[in-house]
């Protein structure tokens, strides 16, 4: 290496793509194994395929990471490969922001066009006094047309104390990075480790929702149009809240490993976006799934 | 494993190869990665061939002969996913690998790694939906479209295979998308600026935005699909407060932009090479580019075109019949732009050109019929006819797969060092423009007369036709072995190719060596 490294790193072979492949059909061969014969009652290979396959991920993650820091502490990444990596992530930001706005869409169809035919709006008057007559439009959907009856969640009591435990981890992320870019090394860690305290705490609130939802609202996943809403929503909104946690959980590790510069911290960068994303998100959920 | 090791040896040697089997599981080298999309995408191709002629076989006469409906709606099925995420879509990705950090001077792609993974998914995911052919009560029937409820309520055990082979299919598309845009924002050498691109740059960069913007719906259709199926959620269910039609909507708010995925590109191939044979810069670059571009924003704007007949409220069927026709504005000017490169220039007739000339006039046609359908009153007589098979075939076969054989014969020799066999390469164009013809161009009448597509059997009058339609669909499969022949004969040796190939090609990937060496661009040229 006797030149300075501006020119573009590109790595040499890496195992841990097929790897991911590998993991990838395991995962979806599984998957789909396990659901299948869940539907008929039977026991198959597809649970343990999945464990194996989300295993293998794992282990992939794990060297793939190892490798990019590696490569990353030994100073191999130019400014140019830092924009990739930052570009890079915006626009799996923008993809991820794309398949929930499938299910808001959902949500807004439903309630808003949906519900209202079923109940004998625009021509569908024969559709409505034939089908459903004792349908009554309104939302939440406690009772479907085909009669399933529910309770709605209500939103000011434990989601409005969680939206404010997510919005005020963003306030608390957002000190962390100001944090590391002033190299107060001490305010970063803190204010780090703040955020995911409030993360997991969000999780568990979310968790004892759930539990309160099915066990004394009656609210479950086939509860008909809002339950669906509800459940994939907040669900997908949870395993994103997990995934960024996890992803903060691995930057505190490197943090407090002392790695990252006040002028280099890409994967703090970008698990700081995500955070973000999943904030944002909520709030939409907060205000178009419980509030209104 | 540590890439680092390994730096220091590479340095030395710019053109070393690893070998083995090794060299294609682990590489990060964007031609390696282009030729196995590409690979992959000729073997997919001929799969689903295969399945097409199982289906143009029993369509030869009326009445059931060979196989049993339920097995036809399966080919139908698997035919359309296989030739839609499996042959076209992955040979686009492998051309933008191979060719685009040629054209604007990068060392490889952005994130060289997740090039690879985005590529290794696909044969899993195949595999899954080829497997699920042989579950007990057999694969997907329901259409590539899977409407709800026939995917739901009506759908075989199988359908959760279905469901997560496409979600990962989704998975590799998205990451190959990301890898092409982040490539094309932060890759260009000095001086290749954004209006400096080759068009097939563009038409790329905004393909990729349009896979990062659809996909993700895609993944959320079919996780619907699959909690309504298996986990009791209705949200295509009227009787828990959800709509079948709401099915439509979000599938197609994918679909269509979709469409223009396995387009764009192609208008991109053709951009190139109509210029090079004519020896004349491409007419209009400029309004190229926005023309593609105006053609991705309407994109999201059409998709209940294809939902005409579900009983929208004429507001909206007029507000997406409006939308849908001003799309032809954008597509005219391209057709224009290519007439007017042609327009007094030095023409040769290479295969890659006649491939080219074959697609202006063929997907004009496929582009007509479309704006036909558009007409929301005469949709209602075309909705779910041959007709609309005919159409989105001669916008698809001979359109995008068209374009993608074009290119095949215009880049083989740098990617191979020698010439194709230029008479063999006629002969596959001939075979393939008549029997192309004989395949589709009946669908019309027979469609326009009311024959319903995916149906495996059919009312008398539409016998002669089909048996027709029929004939050239077999020949059409056949040539596509002549196109196996000629490129196992290029890649084996022949003639040796220049550096520029053709004598009116221009561009930075013109510039290397035929065949391209193994890292094309250490340092960055320069483009003035």
């Amino acid at each position: 290496m006797s030149k300075t490294y501006e020119k573009y790193y590109v790595p040499a072979q890496s195992p841990w793509p097929i790897v991911g492949a590998v993991a990838l059909f395991c995962i979806a061969f599984g998957a789909g194994h396990y659901v299948i014969d869940m539907s008929k009652q039977q026991t198959g290979f597809g649970g343990w395929l999945l464990l194996l396959g989300l295993a293998i991920l794992v282990f992939m993650l794990v060297g793939w990471f190892r490798n990019v820091i590696d490569e990353s502490m030994s100073g191999l990444y130019s400014s140019q490969m830092d924009r990739s990596f930052r570009q890079g992530m915006s626009w799996f930001i923008v993809s991820e922001v794309m398949f929930f706005m499938a299910f808001f869409g959902a949500l807004f169809y439903g309630r808003v066009i949906a519900m209202e035919w079923l109940g004998g709006a625009s021509n569908n008057a024969m559709t409505f006094a034939i089908l459903w007559p004792d349908f009554q439009p309104v939302w939440p959907l406690v009772k479907t047309p085909g009669g399933i009856e529910t309770q709605a969640m209500p939103a000011w009591g434990l989601p409005a104390i969680n939206t404010a435990i997510l919005l005020i981890s963003s306030v608390t992320l957002h000190f962390a990075h100001t944090g590391l870019e002033q190299n107060k090394r001490g305010q970063l860690k803190g204010m780090l480790f703040v955020t995911l305290l409030l993360g997991v705490i969000f999780l568990c609130l979310q968790g004892y929702e759930y539990v309160h939802a099915y066990r004394d609202l009656g609210l479950r996943l086939d509860s008909g149009f809002y339950g669906n809403t509800f459940y994939l929503l907040t669900g997908f909104h949870g395993l994103h809240v997990t995934l960024g946690a996890l992803i903060l959980f691995f930057v505190f590790l490197r943090v407090l490993k002392g790695h990252f510069t006040p002028e280099k911290h890409f994967a703090f960068q970008a698990g700081a976006w995500y955070w973000h994303f999943v904030d944002v998100v909520w709030v939409c959920l907060f205000f178009f799934v419980y509030v209104l | 494993m540590s890439a680092i090791t390994h730096e220091h040896e590479h340095d030395h040697d710019h053109d070393h190869k690893p070998t083995g089997i090794k060299r294609w599981l682990f590489t990060t080298n964007h031609k390696d990665i282009g030729t196995m999309y590409l690979v992959f995408a000729l073997l997919m191709f001929f799969i689903g061939g295969s399945m097409a002629m199982v289906i143009r076989l029993e369509l030869f006469q009326p009445g059931m002969q060979f196989v049993e409906p339920q097995f036809f709606n399966q080919m139908t099925t698997v035919h359309g996913l296989i030739m839609v995420f499996g042959a076209v879509m992955p040979a686009f990705t492998g051309l933008a690998n191979w060719m685009i950090p040629m054209m604007i001077g990068a060392p490889d792609m952005a994130l060289p790694r997740m090039n690879n993974w985005s590529f290794w998914i696909l044969p899993f995911a195949f595999l899954i939906l080829l497997l699920s052919l042989f579950m007990p009560g057999g694969g997907p029937d329901f259409g590539w479209t899977f409407y709800a409820p026939l995917s739901t309520t009506y759908s075989n055990d199988s359908t959760a295979l279905f469901v997560f082979s496409v979600h990962i299919m989704g998975i590799s598309s998205i990451m190959g998308a990301i890898n092409v845009i982040v490539t094309i924002w932060n890759m260009r050498a000095p001086g290749m600026t954004w209006m400096k691109m080759p068009l097939f740059v563009w038409t790329w960069f905004i393909t990729a935005f349009l896979l990062i913007m659809v996909m993700p719906v895609l993944a959320g259709a079919v996780t619907m699909v699959l909690t309504d199926k298996y986990f009791g959620t209705s949200f295509f269910d009227a009787a828990g407060g959800g709509d079948p039609v709401l099915f439509q909507h979000i599938f197609w708010f994918f679909g269509h932009p979709e469409v223009y995925i396995m387009i764009l590109p192609a208008f991109g191939i053709v951009s190139a090479i109509i210029p090079t044979f004519a020896r004349k810069p491409l007419f209009g670059y400029a309004s190229m580019v926005y023309a593609t571009a105006s053609i991705a924003v309407l994109s999201f704007l059409v998709w209940a075109h294809h939902m005409f007949t579900t009983g929208m409220p004429v507001f909206a069927t007029l507000f997406f019949m409006y939308c849908t026709m001003l799309i032809a504005v954008p597509t005219g000017v391209k057709v224009f732009n290519w007439v007017a490169t042609m327009w007094r220039g030095a023409m040769t007739f290479e295969v890659p050109m006649m491939f080219a000339l074959a697609f202006i006039v063929l997907f004009t046609i496929g582009g007509f019929s479309g704006l036909m359908l558009a007409i929301t009153p005469a949709d209602f007589q075309y909705h779910d006819t041959y007709f609309v098979v005919a159409h989105f075939h001669y916008v698809l076969v001979s359109g995008a797969v068209f374009s993608i054989i074009a290119a095949a014969y215009y880049w083989l020799p740098k990617w191979t060092g020698y010439m194709y066999d230029e008479r063999l390469g006629q002969l596959h164009f001939w075979c393939s423009l008549i029997s192309v013809n004989l395949l589709f161009f009946p669908m019309h009448f027979v469609g326009l007369a009311g024959m319903p597509r995916r149906i495996p059997d059919y009312a008398l009058q539409f016998a002669d036709f089909n048996a027709f339609i029929s004939v050239g669909g077999f020949l059409f499969g056949l040539s596509q072995l002549i196109f196996v022949w000629v490129i196992v004969k290029c890649a084996r040796g022949g003639e040796k190719a220049t550096a520029q190939v053709w004598e009116g090609a221009e561009g930075l990937e013109w510039q290397v060596p035929s065949p391209a060496p193994y890292h094309t661009f250490d340092t960055p040229p320069e483009v003035k």
